[in-house]
């Protein structure tokens, strides 16, 4: 069995910039078959080839899921992130051929919901684009509360509010204005579901807010990838595969082990799926955990690690890969 | 407290305060000491914004005094669930995000709460329980659908149909009810001593 959810070979069918930061980019088979079905909210790792190295970053899918034709997704560049959208956004091209993984849906709308209210911050209002799509089609309750920096940053605000307008109420960043969360939440249908996706900080707010409200944790949902971040180099030694690797200064562990050929499971690379969970024989050192899935228990316990965005300082690291 | 042996039998936690801008509080019986115990480290204020719909059943009188001396926002005392039960579809058909549900007492009193709840729109794992009192037990018969209340037995002779039913911890959430099934099924006529297994 091969990592990962399985594999789609795609081409790009259209490179079209949204904005001065977002492009947006389609995928379609390359044997002209249809996509396989999802959800509204599901992702699709991208992977590129950018010169000795595989980049894999989950994007998510913002087209219709009733459209099998194809996949869409936006990318915001990020001047100082590792590459991955400095990559799709200078490197790619109508034609080219790609690799896109089936789509594996960590941000599903709840559908026993009465109500749904979105929370979109930035770049952040993609999956709800497709779970909107989804949610009009079967004539579904929802709000969307869209907060963008500025109107000429602000994403498919225009068709949002052409197509769903009394549902679509936007907030710009450089006029002052916010989504008044405590009156938003307060007052709220019973049965209603919150969702959110932005920046950290937009997440816990909403997180914290609702939780202090009296909100069911079952109700609350977010989405927040993390890209794995930068740190010292480290040395790991995967005992079943009898292999000592280097975990560079800008890579992630689980793409060390990729690029020496291990076989390691993932489906989010973001922290979120608890896919890459990987036992540790042995260690002397420091983790330093960044992901959502480990309980602050099991990260003091030192006996797992999530790959995908967690880094080592120390001595000695045995996993059980 | 009862214990788990299936996932599907439910399992009861203790009643514990939960930030909230409404406190739904549904208890029978002996169910009214869960509230009675919550009330012990609440804040002064707490009631203020609490619902209380109680039904004594054999209790009579023993705890009312004691639930109205918690001045809550209402308070209701009913001869039956089935009483009680516009009064607390009504609440909940006007409630907002923010109403906590806090059930106490015997377990057909709060499966079938929590169903209404959870038909309102509440995720069940969200709302609170804390058994209380007999563990008397509401049976669905699998074989004519009709529910016994009360069970004691097992097995025990369906009231609809007649049936003698072994009593399985198998418990329906949307139906609210342990499940009863023949217990002769295979041989007719062979039917175990009854035994009281509920109180």
């Amino acid at each position: 069995m091969s990592a990962g959810a399985a594999k789609i070979l795609v081409k790009v069918a259209e490179v079209t910039p949204v904005n001065e930061l977002v492009t947006r980019f389609r995928f379609v088979r390359r044997d002209g078959g249809p996509m396989p079905t999802f959800s509204g909210g599901a992702h699709t790792v991208v992977e590129m080839n950018d010169k000795d190295r595989v980049r894999r970053n989950p994007y998510s899918i913002m087209s219709d899921p009733a459209d099998r034709e194809g996949y869409s997704i936006s990318i915001r560049r990020d001047d100082n992130g590792r590459g991955g959208s400095l990559f799709m956004h200078r490197r790619v091209r109508p034609g080219m051929e790609m690799v896109i993984s089936n789509p594996v849906n960590l941000f599903a709308l709840d559908l026993r919901a009465r109500k749904h209210l979105l929370l979109a911050g930035g770049i952040g209002i993609t999956p709800f684009l497709a779970q909107i799509k989804q949610l009009a089609a079967m004539n579904g309750n929802f709000e969307l509360h869209y907060s963008v920096r500025t109107t000429s940053l602000a994403s498919y605000a225009d068709e949002l509010v052409a197509n769903y307008r009394p549902r679509v109420h936007l907030y710009h960043d450089d006029r002052g204005e916010q989504i008044e969360l405590p009156a938003l939440l307060d007052g709220q249908p019973l049965g209603t579901h919150v969702y959110v996706c932005g920046p950290k900080g937009m997440i816990a707010w909403v997180r914290k807010t609702a939780a202090a409200l009296g909100w069911p944790r079952e109700a609350v949902h977010h989405e927040e990838f993390l890209a794995p971040a930068s740190g010292k180099p480290f040395q790991v030694m995967l005992a079943r595969s009898n292999k000592t690797i280097q975990v560079g200064e800008h890579q992630s562990l689980l793409e060390a082990m990729e690029e020496a050929g291990v076989e390691a499971p993932y489906l989010c690379r973001g922290g979120a799926c608890g896919q890459c969970e990987t036992d540790v024989l042995e260690y002397e050192g420091t983790f330093l955990h960044k992901d959502h899935w480990l309980t602050p228990a099991q990260c003091a316990s030192g006996t797992r690690i999530m790959p995908c965005v967690s880094r080592f300082e120390g001595k000695t690291l045995v996993l059980d890969r | 407290m009862l214990e788990g042996s299936i996932p599907s039998r439910p399992v009861y936690g203790v009643l514990e305060m939960r930030p909230g801008r409404l406190h739904l509080m549904v208890a029978d019986a002996e169910g009214a000491e869960a509230i009675l115990d919550l009330a012990a480290s609440a804040p002064p204020d707490f009631f203020a914004g609490a619902h209380i719909v109680y039904i004594p059943k054999k209790t009579g009188d023993r705890f009312v005094a004691r639930l109205e001396h918690l001045a809550p926002a209402q308070i209701y005392v009913g001869p039956s669930y089935e009483a009680a039960l516009p009064r607390l579809r009504r609440v909940l058909a006007g409630a907002h995000m923010g109403l906590q549900v806090y059930l106490a007492g015997t377990e057909g009193l709060m499966g079938q709460a929590m169903l209404e709840a959870m038909q309102a729109g509440i995720p069940h794992s969200a709302i609170q329980t804390e058994h209380r009192g007999s563990t008397v037990r509401r049976v669905q018969c699998v074989h004519c659908k009709g529910i016994t209340e009360d069970v004691t037995h097992d097995p025990f002779q369906c009231s609809h149909c007649g049936l003698h039913l072994f009593v399985r911890d198998h418990y329906s959430r949307r139906i609210a009810a342990f499940q009863g099934v023949r217990v002769d099924a295979e041989d007719p006529g062979n039917i175990p001593q009854s035994v009281e297994r509920f109180r």
